[in-house]
């Protein structure tokens, strides 16, 4: 018979191991990183380039010519450009973030003749046609009209621009944003910044000696840089010093929430460590906010907090939707948590479990050859080696609840931290 | 090509194994045969909040969620209208947490009020954060019962009203699980740096001793053919008109599915489509537009949606729609047009094997379907359909007369 009652042993995870990359810079100045493994006859390769800085009278230029990529070039129109990738069972995918901007192609590895050559063709001949730029306009603005009506964007938006200012980190599209874009001004911004002096290739999944072949021919002496690059660092970010923020919504049956403050980025010594502490309060199912006001007081469906880092910034934050009559109970319980870190010892038991999952997510989160990828993304754009992911496991391992009540009286102080409430309050 | 064994036990779990050496982890996902179909029209949304009770501590084991986190294991669950599936993943070292846990939810749960209440309050966020305090959010639950008048499809997985999730009682949670919880009604995948050997073991070790129980024979009200166009017409507190159509289309299991998901593909699937070129961007009409299958295992849905763009009226924007529906009845659609959906649905396969997680999924939805191995065989499938086939089936489905039209109009 056996004992439903006791747990079977378990082993703590010691080991993770990463696969590194292969690197080769090409003539051009294109850095091209490769992660060969798997047995799927695939690759995923992406096109990444730094943004341009912030412009606050053209604030949209960064997203939109990204956006508009696949829009059409001086051989190709979109709809050519659409039929050649699908056709060939491929995937291709824009995006934009705040620091950089990528193209992404997914393909099997026969039809890479065919599908490369496309992606050429985007980084070397865009022109951002006026009658698409039309549609692109158009169809944005109604797509941001259906996001203004969601409480949570609402709440993100606001929050974003109180820690991060008017800098690209702080930015939100307004309707009238989108008159102020130019094909002029987003060809000129295409020239300046999708240049092989500004790309980083990271290339993963099978590959074979022609599939590198086939990438360093089509993106080295045929894709020249033909103009300088331009500035890419952005300005410095001044926080709002107002630290409350209501809209009211009288209808609304939840109000969406966001709390949190700047904060240390992942360059900083504390900032492994801090990621202990966030779990503890809201990064995983368990955790404190979630077993408080979801699973106690059935307040919300769902409620986490998280550390967001770039360059030269960082925040912490907290967010949930909670219903519209209990807004101001989930408020004070949040505040109660973020004291009792402040105030009492995480237990060992609960820290031992957190240590535990955390590792277990880490070795978890390496699906596949395409999150091996990932994780070097993570350490090369910050600016760091594969040394962070070492010290990340040992300080996971390591870390006591002396550490976690040290930085919570350092960096937590909720009458300090930015407050957004869309909704009722 | 997935490769994988699969054994029954004595109670009749059925379980797979997919050894996959890759990784260091290990998937233990359990599919019951349960879903918003099989509810009581007066107690909707109950397999839904059933599935969160599972979490809510079982026979004995007061918790469900911090053994598993301690062991460095994560998971999840979702219910749909056909069935509901539980998802572990953790450090292969670590399976036998999965087995301890899942065999004793599934021998027993702890039944406790405290646990009953809070989930009811969960789900009730839940429903007004996905459902009613969302633009557009609801239109599930106006959808649904314009499409289907008998079926129990006509609900959706949320349930009808809060108020059936308020009223629901812990004998009413004692007894679905009686009825639905057993092994016979459950598929069990284990994948990833795993044995056969190892996972025959541990599920005989953990599962074998659970009470086959009682096999839940599923008869449910078949939803007769459609014979009429409906129509409804909502004002609504949303920012644009938005137009959807659906028509009734066969079971996941017809022979024809592999045609009408391809012609589904044609009109909808990715920038080269024929709705987003011809809509969005020559006549522009729509900006945003979309055309989807359900994948029921009873009759489905085929769904096409649109958001007209500001001077465009909703009977244009329907006309234009039905242009499109009208223009693939009448011609075959080009070879080249058919090879591209062809490509695209091969390429998704090879790339879904690159997840663990997916193909655990996949073998666990298969195996339901009759035949875990029908996953080896589905791409064949859609390459062989012809565009005779396509256009066959857009002049099945395509009619006024099996079309549900539900407009939202934007009160200003």
């Amino acid at each position: 018979m056996i004992n439903r009652q006791l747990a079977p042993e378990f082993r703590a995870i010691d080991n993770i191991s990463l696969i590194r990359p292969q690197h080769l810079q090409l003539d051009n100045g294109v850095n091209i990183f490769c992660f060969n493994s798997g047995d799927q006859e695939l690759v995923r390769i992406e096109w990444i380039f730094s943004n341009l800085t912030f412009d606050p009278a053209k604030p949209l230029l960064n997203m939109a010519v990204n956006s508009m990529l696949t829009d059409g070039t001086t051989t190709l129109t979109a709809a050519q450009i659409a039929d050649k990738i699908d056709f060939y069972g491929a995937f291709l995918q824009v995006d934009y973030g705040y620091e950089n901007s990528q193209v992404t192609l997914y393909s099997l590895n026969k039809h890479l003749h065919h599908t490369l050559p496309v992606i050429a063709d985007i980084l070397n001949n865009s022109i951002f046609p006026e009658k698409e730029l039309e549609t692109f306009k158009r169809n944005q603005q109604q797509k941001l009209q259906v996001s203004l009506q969601k409480n949570d964007v609402v709440a993100r938006r606001a929050f974003n621009r109180a820690v991060y200012g008017s800098t690209i980190f702080g930015y939100a599209a307004e309707m009238g944003d989108y008159q102020t874009l130019q094909q002029d001004d987003m060809l000129a911004h295409y020239k300046k910044m999708y240049q092989p002096a500004n790309c980083t290739i990271v290339i993963a999944g099978k590959i074979e000696s022609e599939t590198l072949t086939l990438l360093t021919d089509t993106f080295d002496k045929s894709w020249p840089n033909t103009s300088e690059i331009g500035v890419t660092i952005q300005p410095d970010i001044k926080a709002a010093t107002d630290l409350f923020y209501f809209t009211e919504k009288p209808e609304a049956l939840q109000s969406a929430i966001r709390i949190g403050t700047p904060i240390i980025n992942r360059s900083h010594a504390d900032f492994q460590p801090l990621q202990v502490l966030n779990t503890v309060l809201g990064g995983y199912f368990g955790s404190r906010l979630m077993a408080n006001i979801r699973e106690d007081k059935g307040y919300t469906y769902g409620i986490g907090s998280g550390l967001a880092s770039f360059k030269q910034v960082g925040s912490f934050f907290i967010a949930t939707e909670v219903g519209a009559d209990v807004c101001k109970l989930a408020v004070a319980e949040i505040e109660k948590e973020i004291n009792t870190l402040k105030t009492e010892l995480v237990p060992e038991e609960e820290l031992s479990l957190v240590r535990n999952y955390m590792l277990g997510s880490l070795l978890g989160s390496l699906e596949n050859v395409f999150s091996h990828a990932d994780k070097f993304k993570s350490i090369y754009f910050a600016g760091l080696d594969y040394d962070y992911y070492d010290r990340y496991t040992t300080t996971v391992k390591n870390i006591t609840s002396d550490k976690l009540i040290q930085l919570a009286n350092t960096y937590f102080n909720f009458d300090q931290f930015y407050k957004v409430i869309v909704g009722k309050y | 090509m997935v490769k994988f064994n699969r054994f029954t036990l004595d109670n009749g779990l059925r379980v797979i194994v997919h050894e996959d050496n890759t990784t260091p982890m290990a998937v233990l996902n359990i599919l019951y045969d349960v879903g918003a179909r099989d509810e009581d029209p007066e107690q909707t949304g109950f397999a839904h909040l059933f599935e969160h009770l599972m979490f809510g501590g079982s026979v004995n084991i007061p918790v469900y969620d911090e053994p598993l986190q301690r062991v460095g294991g994560e998971n999840n669950a979702f219910t749909s209208n056909d069935i509901t599936n539980y998802y572990i993943t953790l450090p292969s070292a670590n399976l036998e947490t999965a087995f301890w846990l899942e065999s004793d939810r599934m021998l027993s749960l702890a039944f406790s009020e405290k646990s009953l209440e809070v989930q009811r309050n969960v789900v009730i966020e839940e429903f007004k954060q996905r459902y009613l305090n969302q633009p557009y959010g609801d239109v599930w639950l106006k959808l649904r019962p314009l499409v289907y008048k008998t079926h129990p499809y006509r609900w959706a997985t949320i349930g009808k009203t809060i108020k059936h999730i308020e009223d629901a009682k812990i004998e009413d949670v004692k007894a679905f699980f009686k009825k639905h919880y057993n092994p016979q009604n459950a598929i069990m995948v284990v994948g990833g740096n795993v044995t056969t050997e190892q996972v025959k073991e541990l599920s005989e070790k953990w599962f074998g001793a659970i009470p086959a129980g009682e096999k839940y024979h599923r008869d449910l009200p078949q939803e007769p053919e459609q014979t009429e166009a409906r129509r409804e017409t909502v004002t609504a507190k949303v920012p644009l008109n938005d137009v959807y159509i659906a028509f009734q289309m066969g079971a996941r299991t017809d022979a024809d599915y592999y045609a009408v998901e391809l012609l589904s593909d044609v009109l909808s699937r990715g920038n080269s489509s024929r709705l987003y070129k011809s809509l969005i961007k020559e006549k522009q009409i729509f900006s945003e537009v979309h055309a989807y299958i359900t994948g029921s295992l009873d009759k489905g849905m085929f769904v096409l949606e649109g958001k007209p763009l500001d001077g465009i009226s909703i009977e244009q924007g329907e006309a234009a729609l039905w242009e499109e529906l009208e223009k693939i009845k009448a011609e075959e659609i080009p070879a080249d047009e058919l090879t591209k959906v062809q490509n695209k649905t091969e390429s998704t396969m090879i790339f879904s094997e690159m997840s663990l997680l997916d193909k655990a999924m996949n073998l666990a939805s298969f195996e339901l379907l009759g035949d875990a191995d029908l996953i080896n065989h589905e791409t064949a499938k859609y390459l062989a359909v012809s565009a005779g086939q396509v256009k066959e089936q857009a002049n099945k489905l395509f009619r006024e007369d099996n079309s549900s039209t539900l407009i939202y109009l934007a009160e200003k």
